[in-house]
């Protein structure tokens, strides 16, 4: 299958980048440093209406669709991984509610959520529950017409400020995997709270907190789909959001290139500038083929998701694309954004030079949204099947 | 109330120039963009619109097709329609653009024309007032602010060592200075809704124009490219002899003390 940039996309990357390079690249050093959220680059991100990308016209969104928040993304995450975050956390957190929620469900919610007016998050790990869905300790269970949730979720991005999470909780412990539901939950029901706020090596100024129900009611007809169904749905959603963080790491890893290029032509040593050696060449030439190499699988895995009921693709091809395009593109944004300190020298170790932050975000990519542990054995099991 | 806004596609402000083996300027891989004054002029004409309650943007180019790019980021901004004229593969200087631009115009309602006071590759400010001048308007250059009312236009514009408040009966063309307006970017909606928006493109003879009525009157005759710069000095010693040394030599080889 092949797949192409439409002319609305290549202008939306135009527009982002200049938008990323004129308001969010001024901003990125201190939002790593002081650990803030960034709340005026998510109004401006609001405003332009890059938070609706991936929701249809119907509900409010511009129906642009899943490579046009890949794109979205990386053009962020060339400048601030943490700015890109907040596209990518809104992308899964309404995830769920766009691939399963009922119609009300969908009117109800997704506006908002498309138009920024309410941020979204996504909350199924807890502490003895990560890779291992099924030790989901986090219970609901039915009264009349509502759910009680009790339990503990941790390390959830936008956990302090969303407005909408959909929660994972379990209806019928017995049954692990099978016994997960997915709720929506409004940050104003009672017995929901915030816990500790995390301290990250990287994408700092993200909200990553722990969420605690103590008996937190949820209206019955807030089940997204079927009791039962939950890991199903968490699943879906994960093949969908995949990409776009391959899209932030291959952002991450081209922003890193582009600065120890632009460096490495500067930088005088033994009389010539660094980027005329080729101990410094062959690291360039080696880091760009990787990130190119990465950015294509992550918009071919992108395409082939957003096309695949149209083309008949197999469920199972859905995951492997999706856990190949984040595996591949993470794993190439971490070697390159240390190949990119290495260029830098001493340079590249210091805070004032953007690298040593582009590595610590790289980091991340390799682990959330799934470890890429957990991405090869999903890629494993969908070839091996 | 119906604006126009005329726009030129410009090399990128960060594009690296060369010259092709002919001397005449490489065109191939450069990226181009919308000339940034005349971005300002589509964004006033948006907020004129805004502002108004009612009208209908139109922005102009002449240019080849992948001018196209630039007249869809303005209707990506918010602009109405676009016309682009094609001219095909023959030279132009200002007289000729601006002769078809008059042309195009003066065939369309309008109340009021913006565009860029220059544009950013040959800088030549020219092309506005020419417009103005074959359409018989007034014209004002260089303005910062702009109002509209009452069949008039105050604009103020920068003149040496300040500004002045002019006021214009309108129709008439101004240009738009830096500092203008802060231009938006193309939300996502208004990049969906581009597409979608008419752009008519025509050829010199829809115009009405044969090639001879916009022979270029002026003829580039050599392009060259700053002297590259050369690496600066160092004058080693102890501080007092080394200052003495760095006067010395603003005197006698730079001569600028």
């Amino acid at each position: 299958m092949s797949y192409q940039l439409t002319e609305e996309q290549e202008m939306l990357r135009q527009t982002v980048q200049r938008l990323a390079e004129e308001k969010v690249a001024p901003r990125a050093a201190e939002i790593d440093e002081k650990d803030e959220y960034p709340w005026d680059l998510k109004e401006m991100i609001a405003e332009q209406g890059l938070l609706g990308a991936g929701i249809p016209e119907g509900y409010g969104g511009t129906g642009a669709g899943l490579a046009s928040v890949c794109l979205i993304v990386e053009e962020i995450a060339k400048v601030s991984a943490s700015a890109s975050l907040i596209v990518a956390a809104q992308e899964l957190g309404m995830m769920p509610i766009l691939l399963c929620g009922s119609e009300e469900q969908k009117q109800k919610y997704l506006p908002g959520i498309a138009d920024g007016d309410k941020i979204a998050a996504f909350a199924l790990t807890e502490p003895n529950a990560g890779s291992d869905a099924g030790s989901v300790k986090t219970r609901a269970v039915r009264e009349g017409d509502k759910y009680l949730l009790s339990g503990q979720k941790c390390f959830i991005t936008n956990g302090s400020i969303a407005d909408v999470f959909t929660v994972f909780a379990t209806t019928d412990p017995k049954s692990g995997l099978k016994g997960l539901s997915a709720f929506i939950v409004e940050k104003n029901y009672p017995g929901l709270s915030v816990g500790k706020r995390e301290h990250k090596m990287g994408i700092r100024g993200s909200e990553t907190t722990e969420i605690i129900f103590d008996n937190c009611p949820v209206p019955a007809e807030n089940l997204v789909g079927e009791e039962g169904q939950g890991f199903k749905i968490a699943m879906m959603t994960l093949d969908c959001t995949r990409p776009v963080i391959g899209a932030q790491a291959v952002g991450i890893a081209q922003g890193a290139l582009d600065y120890a290029i632009n460096y490495a032509k500067q930088r005088v040593q033994f009389g010539k500038p660094i980027a005329s050696f080729q101990g410094i060449q062959f690291m360039l030439a080696d880091m760009a083929t990787k990130v190119e190499a990465a950015r294509q699988l992550v918009y071919k895995a992108a395409f082939l998701i957003e096309n695949a009921q149209k083309n008949n693709v197999p469920a199972r091809e859905v995951s492997r694309f999706s856990s190949m395009a984040k595996l591949f593109a993470s794993d190439v944004a971490m070697q390159v954004t240390v190949d990119a300190v290495q260029v830098l020298g001493g340079y590249g170790y210091m805070k004032e030079y953007p690298l040593e932050r582009m590595m610590r975000d790289a980091k991340i990519t390799q682990i959330y949204e799934g470890t890429n542990q957990i991405q090869r054995v999903v890629i494993a099991k969908n070839l091996l099947d | 109330m119906k604006i126009l806004v005329c726009l030129k596609q410009t090399f990128d402000t960060e594009a690296k120039i060369v010259l092709d083996e002919n001397g005449k300027i490489e065109r191939q891989g450069v990226s181009l963009i919308m000339n940034p004054y005349d971005e300002f002029a589509v964004e006033e004409a948006l907020r004129l619109k805004e502002n108004q309650g009612e009208g209908e943007v139109t922005v102009i180019s002449v240019g080849g097709q992948q001018t196209q790019d630039a007249l869809r980021q303005a209707l990506a901004m918010g602009a109405d329609k676009a016309v682009l004229v094609d001219p095909g593969d023959v030279e132009l200087d200002e007289y000729s653009t601006a002769t078809i631009l008059a042309k195009v115009i003066s065939g369309m309602e309008y109340d009021i024309i913006l565009g860029g006071f220059r544009a950013i590759d040959d800088g030549s400010a020219q092309v506005a007032g020419r417009v103005a001048e074959i359409l018989n308007i007034p014209v004002v250059n260089m303005i910062t602010k702009l109002e509209v009312a009452d069949g008039k236009a105050v604009a103020t514009r920068e003149i040496e060592g300040g500004s002045e408040v002019v006021e214009v009966p309108l129709p008439a063309v101004l240009t738009a200075q830096k500092g203008l307006n802060e231009p938006r970017y193309p939300s996502m909606k208004g990049i969906m809704k581009a597409k979608k928006k008419p752009m008519q493109k025509m050829t010199l003879a829809d115009v009405g124009l044969e090639e001879g009525q916009i022979a270029p009157k002026v003829k580039a005759i050599s392009f060259s490219l700053p002297e590259p710069r050369k690496a600066g000095k160092i004058i080693p010693g102890e501080p007092a002899e080394a200052a003495r040394e760095l006067a010395r030599l603003l005197r006698e080889e730079a001569k600028v003390v």
